[in-house]
Parts: C-alpha cells; sequence; structure tokens
C-alpha cells in the first residue's frame, strides 16, 4: 500500500470535500436564484471529484475503507485541507473571493495533473477540468462584477481579497508525501504554479479594479493537519449522522 | 373596446380552451385568467424555492457522499422549477421583482407542507417520497393545462418530479431495511408527513374556492378530494411494500368502492398553517427575506456592472 500516494489524494480531495461542504451551507440563501443554483452546482461538481478520488484511496487502502469513512469518519488532525476553504461565508464576497482564490489554483493543479503517471489521477484531473473551468469563469465573472459594480461591492470584495490573501501561499506548500509524489511524476509540483497563479489572479484583480494585497506573512497549516479553530465545527456537521449511527447503510 | 367586442373575444377565447388550444402570452385573455394564472403560477414558483430550504437544511449532514450528491442535485433541481415558473408567469406581465415582494410581504402564498420541519435524514426520504409524490399528483394534470408557458414548464418540472419520488422512497426503502434505529428513523418520518402530505392536495371540495372555474380553465382536471384519494390508493401500497405503517388508525381498503377509507384530516392545522402560524412559517420567510435583503448589495453590483460594460461598449463602437 502506497501511504504517500494516499496522503497525496487526500491532499487535493480534502480541499474539494471542505469547499463543497462549505457551498453547500449557502444553498437557498444566496442572493439570486441564479447564483444560488450556480453555486450549488459548483458543490456538486466539488463531491462528484471528492467521490472520484476518494473511492481510489479506499481501493488502494482495501480491507473496510470506503468512500465514505475517509470522507466522514478521519479525525480532525487526518484532513490535509488548506486553511483558504475553511474560511467561512461571512458574506457573498467572502463567498466568491475564497471560490476564486481556489479555482485559480485548482485548475492550475488539474491541468498539470492530467499528464500523472498515475492513470486514475491523470483521468479524475481530465474529467474535473471541465468541470472546474465553469468554475474559474463564474467566480472570476463575479469578482469582476462585484469589484467593478457599486462602491459597497467593490469594498466588501476588497475587504474579503485582503482577509482571504494570506491564506493562499499555503496552496503551494509541499508536504514529505507531496514530494514523494512529484519524484515518482505521480504528484504535480506546485510550487512551479505559483507565479503563474499570482500573475494571473492579480491580473483579474485589477480588472476587477481590486487592490493585490501586499503582504509579508502567511498563514498556513492545513496541510499538516492543523486546521482553524472553523474546521471542528465543519466536521461536526458532516460526520454527524455517521458519527451518531455508525456502521448503517444509507 | 365595446362591450360586444369584448364579448366575441370572450367567445373566440373560450372556444380556443374548449378546443384544447394552448393560450399564448400575446393572445387576448380575460384579466380574471391572467390574475388567477399569476396566482397560481407564482404560488407553485415560491413553492419550489421556499421547499429548497427544509431540504437544504440537510445538504451538510447528509450521511453519505452519495446521499450528499443526490440531494444537491435535487434542491438545484428545484431551483430550476423555480425559475421555469417566474419566467412562465412574467409571460403573464409581472415581474419577478414584483412576484418576490408578494411572497416577502405575505401575500401570495406557497405550499403549506413547506412550513414543517425537517428534523431527521429520514425526513429526506418523506419529503420526496411524499411531498413530491402528492406535488405529481396535483401537477401531471397541469401538464395539459390551457395556458400555454406553464403546461410547458409543467411538462419539464413534473419529469423531474417523479425522479424525485423515487429517490426520496429509494432513501425510505433503505432505511426500512436497515436497523431497527433506522427503520424506526423511517416510520417517524411518516408519521410526522403523512397528514400534512395529504392536505397539500388543498382544502376538501366544499371549501375550496376556484374549483370550478379553474376546472373550465384546466387549471384543474379533479377535484381536490379526488386528487387525495389517488394519492391515498397509490402511496398505501408502498408504504406496505417496505414495511412501514400508514399514521392512520381508521385506514382500510373497500373492496367495494375500490379505494382506501382514511381518517377526516384535522382542517384547523391546516388553516391554522396556512394562514402563517405553523412550526416554520416565520423561518422559512425570514430565510427569504434575508436572503433578498442580504443580496441586495449584490444584485445592485451586478446591474451597475452590466451598465458600465455596456457603456464601454457603446464608446467602442463609436
Ligand atoms: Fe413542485
Ligand atoms: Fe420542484
Ligand atoms: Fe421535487
Amino acid at each position: 500500500m502506497n501511504n504517500n500516494l494516499i496522503q497525496y489524494i487526500y491532499g487535493i480531495a480534502d480541499n474539494s470535500l471542505i469547499l463543497g461542504q462549505r457551498l453547500g451551507e449557502l444553498c437557498g440563501h444566496g442572493p439570486s436564484l441564479e447564483t444560488d443554483i450556480a453555486l450549488t452546482n459548483i458543490s456538486l461538481d466539488l463531491f462528484g471529484q471528492v467521490r472520484s478520488y476518494y473511492q481510489y484511496a479506499a481501493k488502494i487502502q482495501g480491507n473496510d475503507t470506503t468512500e465514505d469513512t475517509i470522507a466522514f469518519l478521519r479525525k480532525e488532525r487526518e484532513y490535509k485541507n488548506v486553511l483558504l476553504v475553511e474560511q467561512p461565508n461571512a458574506d457573498f464576497a467572502y463567498s466568491i473571493t475564497r471560490q476564486f482564490l481556489f479555482d485559480m489554483f485548482h485548475i492550475e493543479l488539474l491541468n498539470e495533473l492530467q499528464n500523472s503517471k498515475d492513470e486514475t489521477l491523470a483521468a479524475i484531473a481530465k474529467k474535473s477540468i471541465k468541470e472546474v473551468s465553469y468554475h474559474v469563469r463564474f467566480s472570476s465573472d463575479w469578482m469582476r462584477r462585484l469589484g467593478d459594480g457599486t462602491e459597497e461591492s467593490n469594498q466588501r470584495v476588497q475587504t474579503a481579497v485582503n482577509d482571504l490573501w494570506v491564506f493562499t501561499d499555503e496552496l503551494f506548500h509541499q508536504t514529505d508525501a507531496d514530494k514523494a509524489m512529484v519524484s515518482e511524476g505521480i504528484g504535480v509540483d506546485v510550487t512551479q504554479l505559483k507565479q503563474s497563479y499570482y500573475h494571473k489572479v492579480s491580473a483579474i484583480l485589477e480588472e476587477a479594479t481590486i487592490e493585490v494585497p501586499k503582504i509579508e506573512y502567511f498563514q498556513k497549516g492545513g496541510k499538516q493537519g492543523i486546521h482553524s479553530e472553523y474546521m471542528g465545527y465543519i466536521l461536526n456537521e458532516m460526520q454527524y449522522m455517521q458519527r451518531t449511527y455508525p456502521n448503517m447503510n444509507w | 373596446m365595446s362591450e360586444k367586442e369584448i364579448k366575441s373575444l370572450e367567445e373566440i377565447f373560450e372556444a380556443k380552451i374548449a378546443r384544447d388550444e394552448k393560450i399564448e402570452p400575446k393572445d387576448w385573455m380575460p384579466e380574471k385568467y391572467r390574475q388567477t394564472h399569476i396566482r397560481q403560477i407564482s404560488q407553485h414558483a415560491h413553492s419550489e424555492i421556499v421547499g429548497m430550504l427544509p431540504e437544504g437544511n440537510w445538504i451538510t449532514r447528509a450521511p453519505s457522499l452519495k446521499r450528499k450528491v443526490a440531494l444537491l442535485a435535487k434542491i438545484q433541481d428545484e431551483a430550476g422549477h423555480g425559475l421555469y415558473l417566474y419566467s412562465a408567469c412574467e409571460t403573464l406581465g409581472i415581474s419577478r421583482d414584483e412576484l418576490y415582494e408578494q411572497l416577502h410581504s405575505g401575500k401570495a402564498k406557497y405550499s403549506s407542507i413547506f412550513n414543517y420541519p425537517t428534523l431527521t435524514w429520514a425526513d429526506m426520504g418523506a419529503v420526496g417520497w411524499l411531498v413530491d409524490g402528492a406535488a405529481i399528483i396535483n401537477q401531471v394534470p397541469l401538464c395539459a393545462t390551457s395556458y400555454g408557458p406553464y403546461a410547458r414548464a409543467m411538462v419539464r418540472v413534473c419529469k423531474e418530479e417523479s425522479f424525485h419520488q423515487r429517490q426520496g422512497f429509494q432513501i425510505m426503502m433503505t432505511l426500512a431495511e436497515g436497523t431497527p434505529e433506522q427503520k424506526e428513523m423511517a416510520q417517524d418520518a411518516l408519521n410526522r408527513w403523512w397528514f400534512p402530505a395529504l392536505m397539500m392536495l388543498g382544502p376538501t371540495d366544499d371549501a375550496s374556492v376556484h374549483t370550478a372555474q379553474s376546472m373550465k380553465w384546466k387549471l384543474k382536471r379533479k377535484t381536490n378530494d379526488e386528487l387525495r384519494q389517488q394519492f391515498v390508493d397509490q402511496t398505501v401500497p408502498q408504504a406496505e411494500m417496505i414495511g412501514l405503517t400508514i399514521p392512520d388508525p381508521n385506514l382500510k381498503w373497500n373492496p367495494e368502492t375500490k379505494h382506501y377509507e382514511f381518517s377526516e384530516l384535522d382542517w384547523e392545522e391546516f388553516w391554522q398553517v396556512v394562514k402563517g402560524h405553523g412550526p416554520c412559517n416565520k423561518m422559512r420567510l425570514d430565510a427569504r427575506r434575508n436572503a433578498w435583503n442580504n443580496g441586495e448589495w449584490v444584485r445592485n453590483a451586478a446591474m451597475a456592472y452590466a451598465e458600465k460594460q455596456e457603456n464601454r461598449e457603446v464608446k467602442q463602437a463609436i
């Protein structure tokens, strides 16, 4: 059993799991029916991708592992998502900014992952690219709208960008498992994506008349399983059924 | 227009409906027809979007990834239904914002069933099976209703509703075949949703104000009581099939009429909920109003941006 590969898969899939979960909170509460449909759809895509990744990880692990034991029965420290995706839906500007900052990374990652030597991962990446290109279009369009909309929307989205920017650097950190997978030609070397990410993100922010934050210190920890205080509550809700009614079929 | 002219327009209109031809947005129609359709279609649209809330309540807690995905997809469908129905309603000369305004002020109604709480996972099964099930019984006849845009929207909606109904039944079946705890959860959900679902088919015929006119315009083909009977006859065997008990001591098969007999419904409860005093009326309306109010700056931004874009294009063209 390739433990590094499993950890590598979690590192990718947990981002989609937790972000999908955050988006799921918004359903029916958005500013318009159209945005509700779009965000639900993005959440749906992300969970679909999660299922493919976890099914693969479960197959590698064997025993009684399933996509659901991976999704619902790990301890907080075992989730490897970045801090960015845990951040709450403080308002629509936050939800969109969080989405945008993640989507721009996600698409770059998948673009590379489709060349992975691991055929399953390459296939999942290839399939997900179509969906994630749509996510990128949706979130970057909304960044432009909010940034270049009214004074209020500009301020709100600028605040969200300022607050969430500290979580972007972690996207390009590597764990030991990541490094091992990169050296085997399975994993993507995310350090190589960083420049292009900030370049493209900044270009869209500029179009949106949003200032690119200039900061020296960033937050990290999620990839090592050290999360924000939000994470426990996210898991609490997400794991509720599986913890209360263990070992049942649904 | 003279009275005589109107009379002849009315005759043409009635004849069209009698021939089963569709009335289209550009056709002449009596004001009462327009108003009745605005009321009914918007009520239906509001029900779709308010209906997203009790189910949305379980997205973050769905017990498996597969169920979570299916639930998200279902709620997304409901939002889509809201969208087609609002569009159909707009063809009658009212804007979506006005329709929302009516919902938020309490002037427009939505289906009372969504004023009941979803307390356990089994409620996702019960809602799909019973609520979408009752909705289908109400809506299938509307696929042939006289107003074209409404009839066409209903064809799409009904297809998806039957899928939801099967999905809900499948959740119930899985629970009923599961552990004793799961079966108990399923039975409890059925106990709580059964009578509210029967009430979805509307008040008894003698208390229903709109039936005669609605029949003529093909907004209705059967009376509420007939629809309710159809729902009971169809659903009781399904409950039996998965070993759940309909919570009605008076339920019994009548071999002569070939229908189930069942208890008189608690109409006092029905009217209490319709009048706004059900367990979740306030919560649901507050959720919709908050979503609308909190979204105002977003909609304004989108509008401002679209205007700027248009101006830029105009400038470029010059
Ligand atoms: Fe419906
Ligand atoms: Fe629906
Ligand atoms: Fe439905």
